[in-house]
């Protein structure tokens, strides 16, 4: 047993934040957030979805004789989890989860979304929408970067899909963890840099509780997110997005918090992770019933 | 990422589990948990029975007469004898857990041969002399003196807290040999001793706790004659001695822990299903949600040992992680074992209940959760030091 990243592992983790950080970074998510304001809706950037294809983003898990990385789940885990922690925008999961089976999605010239929950993000802009969406009306989405809409209340739901405790479910739990573990240093260095009574914030032990128990929480979700795409054992996948979820929500909050004021504006970034944690919350299957699922195992 | 386990482990722990199988039905009653002499008795003839088939000190480097055997075959033993229900480590904790540890790392030649073979056969039994009245949290403030005289150091102050101190051979001991002034910082000037229990001028005072037990004492030194060479490490150098002690009782001391309570919420579930009380949805869910926490625990444990097994060194700050998160989560789980309960909840005849009031110790002792915190903060997330 040795549950810490290998080598490759690593490399590739690394290798997919640099192009994040090379393609998509702060003025681009910011200039992307403008845009959307300003089209009234948001648009994804082809030639970025093309470029992820390109560099595997989608094929990863893919065989290679399928024109394929061939790699397994624990790597798009690290790969989501930068996708997560760039904030980086559109229908990820259902067209990695598209690949192999709808053509184009593979190489990022088809973007694929699915209807798995009483929303469906990306409707409009998809090429391909798997599921039943009859009925879909547009909601005004609370993230700017994700364009939604509301199925009726009554619409079939298919249980035990990928988005519920499979593959789909633990993939948005990897972009959680990764938002988790951007706020959390994105608070610490707000508190090792603003100043006030004199001192900066981050000697105070009201803010370094906060931001102790924000590392606490991003590391517990590691642990779960990481072996569950290890074991791929559906409970294991149901706790670790339960764990996530709740990890990039709390910890979007609390950074806001230490940001003060700030945290508040429309120009911190806080707002944005906070808002996407919450829809990747709201993807599959809601707490109160992956905590049922949990207690029916014991 | 990898959590399967090697063929060698696997014979490992097959190994052990058949030992488990045929040795636990031949040890005696567990004695009245208030009899401490029949519980030191008990813990050390378990320690014994360990010591003679080769699993004592198994993760201690084989120069400490430990057995050398890796993290990963460490946790594996801590698994498998908590799933066997096998006894727990009791009043041998300070010493296989943090001294026999310090000792092995920090110790000469002599006093590794002289402390750590009858730790681990099960002979001595130590204790932990480290808080005062008035030194907790701010322990590097303690203010016990110790005079040199000749080869001897003269001990006189009073310890406070001293799990175990009525039943134990030996005190892991923090004393001041420089005292504070201007050009010594209180971090400098503590010595780390190790002191007979039969030394004359000690006198144990049991407390009791809020569990009604008398499971720690106060201690009362004067002029306690302690050799100069049960000294570990250099004079005035006990502070970071200490730091290694306290990485191993926050980094390793818990981990078996979590088994146990993964095995209680399975009896919570299956009491409350018997008794009606699985019909509240919210008793449930808050099942749930703590089976996917102990289950996120008990992955960290991995991820912990692993990162330990490839650098080899001593458990990382890391541990505070995870202190923090069990502490509170150990907490939940007996608040929830009393809503199973219901009423039965203030019967103190039901075990849960004595495992309730336990648990909330779990915040305080070995760092409360608030100076954790403050470690999690400065230690590892780089926050300024202040108030
Ligand atoms: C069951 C049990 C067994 C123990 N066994 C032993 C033993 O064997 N040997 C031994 O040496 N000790 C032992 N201890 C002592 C334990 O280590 C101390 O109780 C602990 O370190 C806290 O110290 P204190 O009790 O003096 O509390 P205090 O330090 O007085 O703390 C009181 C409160 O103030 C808070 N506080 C203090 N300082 C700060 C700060 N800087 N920032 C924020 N909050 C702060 C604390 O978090 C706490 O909430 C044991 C304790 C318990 C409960």
């Amino acid at each position: 047993m040795d549950f810490q990243l290998t080598e490759d592992q690593r490399a590739l983790r690394d290798g997919v934040r640099d192009l994040l950080e090379g393609r998509f970074d702060r003025t681009a998510l910011r200039a992307a957030v403008d845009a959307s304001e300003r089209a009234g809706a948001a648009a994804l950037d082809r030639e970025l979805w093309r470029e992820l294809g390109a560099a595997g983003f989608f094929s990863l898990a893919l065989p290679e004789a399928d024109g394929g990385v061939g790699l397994g789940l624990p790597e798009a885990v690290l790969a989501f989890e930068e996708a997560g922690r760039a904030l980086l925008p559109g229908p990820l999961v259902a067209t990695f989860l598209a690949a192999g089976e709808i053509p184009g999605a593979a190489s990022g010239d088809v973007m694929v979304t699915a209807a798995d929950g009483p929303l469906v993000a990306w409707l409009d802009e998809a090429d391909v929408v798997r599921g039943d969406v009859a009925g879909a009306v547009p909601a005004r989405s609370v993230d700017p970067l994700t364009p939604l809409h509301r199925l009726p209340a009554d619409a079939p739901r298919e249980d035990g899909g990928p988005f519920l405790d499979g593959a789909g479910a633990l993939l948005t739990a990897a972009e959680q963890l990764g938002s988790a573990a951007r706020t959390t240093e994105m608070a610490v260095q707000y508190a090792r840099e603003r100043v006030q009574f004199g001192q900066l914030i981050g000697a105070f032990q009201a803010v370094k509780h906060l931001c102790a128990q924000m590392l606490v929480r991003a590391e517990i979700a590691r642990g779960a997110v990481y072996a569950a795409a290890v074991t791929g054992d559906p409970l294991e996948v149901c706790g670790a997005k339960l764990l996530a979820d709740d990890a990039a929500v709390r910890n979007a909050r609390d950074c806001l918090q230490v940001h003060g004021g700030m945290g508040f504006t429309w120009e911190a970034d806080v707002h944005l992770h906070l808002k996407r944690a919450w829809v990747r919350a709201g993807t599959g299957r809601s707490a109160g019933d992956a905590e049922e699922a949990l207690a029916a195992a014991l | 990422m990898d959590l399967t386990y090697t063929a060698e482990e696997d014979e490992f722990r097959a190994r052990l589990s058949r030992w488990l199988a045929r040795t636990l039905p031949e040890l005696p009653p567990p004695p009245d948990p208030l009899d401490w002499p029949g519980r030191r008795a008990y813990d050390t003839g378990w320690q014994r029975r360990l010591y003679d088939a080769g699993y004592a000190g198994l993760h201690w480097p084989v120069d400490a007469g430990g057995q050398g055997a890796t993290p990963t075959q460490h946790l594996i033993f801590l698994e498998e004898t908590e799933k066997a229900g096998a006894p727990y480590v009791g009043a041998n904790f300070v010493g296989l857990l943090h001294a026999g540890p310090t000792i092995a790392s920090e110790g000469s030649a002599e006093q590794r041969a002289r402390w750590l073979p009858p730790v681990l056969r099960g002979e001595e039994v130590w204790c932990q002399g480290f808080s005062e009245p008035d030194a907790g949290s701010d322990l590097a403030s303690l203010c016990t003196r110790a005079w040199r005289d000749g080869d001897h150091y003269v001990v006189s102050g009073s310890k406070i807290w001293t799990s175990h101190a009525e039943v134990a051979d030996w005190c892991e001991l923090l004393v001041r040999t420089t005292p504070v002034s201007g050009s010594v910082p209180k971090h400098r000037g503590i010595s780390w001793l190790a002191m007979p229990m039969d030394a004359p001028g000690i006198t144990v005072r049991p407390l009791r706790t809020l569990a009604g037990s008398t499971e720690f004492a106060e201690m009362f030194l004067d002029e306690v004659r302690v050799p100069v060479s049960h000294r570990v490490g250099d004079e005035n150098d006990g502070w970071r001695v200490t730091m290694v002690t306290l990485s191993y009782e926050r980094g390793t001391a818990f981990v078996g822990e979590v088994v146990a309570c993964r095995r209680v919420l399975g009896e919570l579930a299956r009491e409350a299903r018997k008794n009606g009380r699985w019909d509240d949805a919210v008793l449930r869910r808050r099942l749930g949600h703590l089976s996917a926490e102990f289950a996120a625990l008990w992955r960290l444990t991995q991820w912990n040992v692993s990162e330990s097994q490839r650098t080899g060194g001593v458990p990382g700050v890391g541990g505070s992680v995870f202190k923090l998160h069990y502490s509170h989560a150990r907490q939940e789980l007996y608040e929830a074992a009393a809503d199973v309960l219901g009423p039965g909840a203030l019967d103190l005849g039901h075990p849960w209940n004595h495992d309730r009031l336990s648990s909330l110790s779990y915040t305080i002792a070995a760092g409360t959760s608030q100076i954790q915190q403050n470690i999690v903060a400065e230690r590892i997330l780089g926050l300024p030091k202040g108030r």
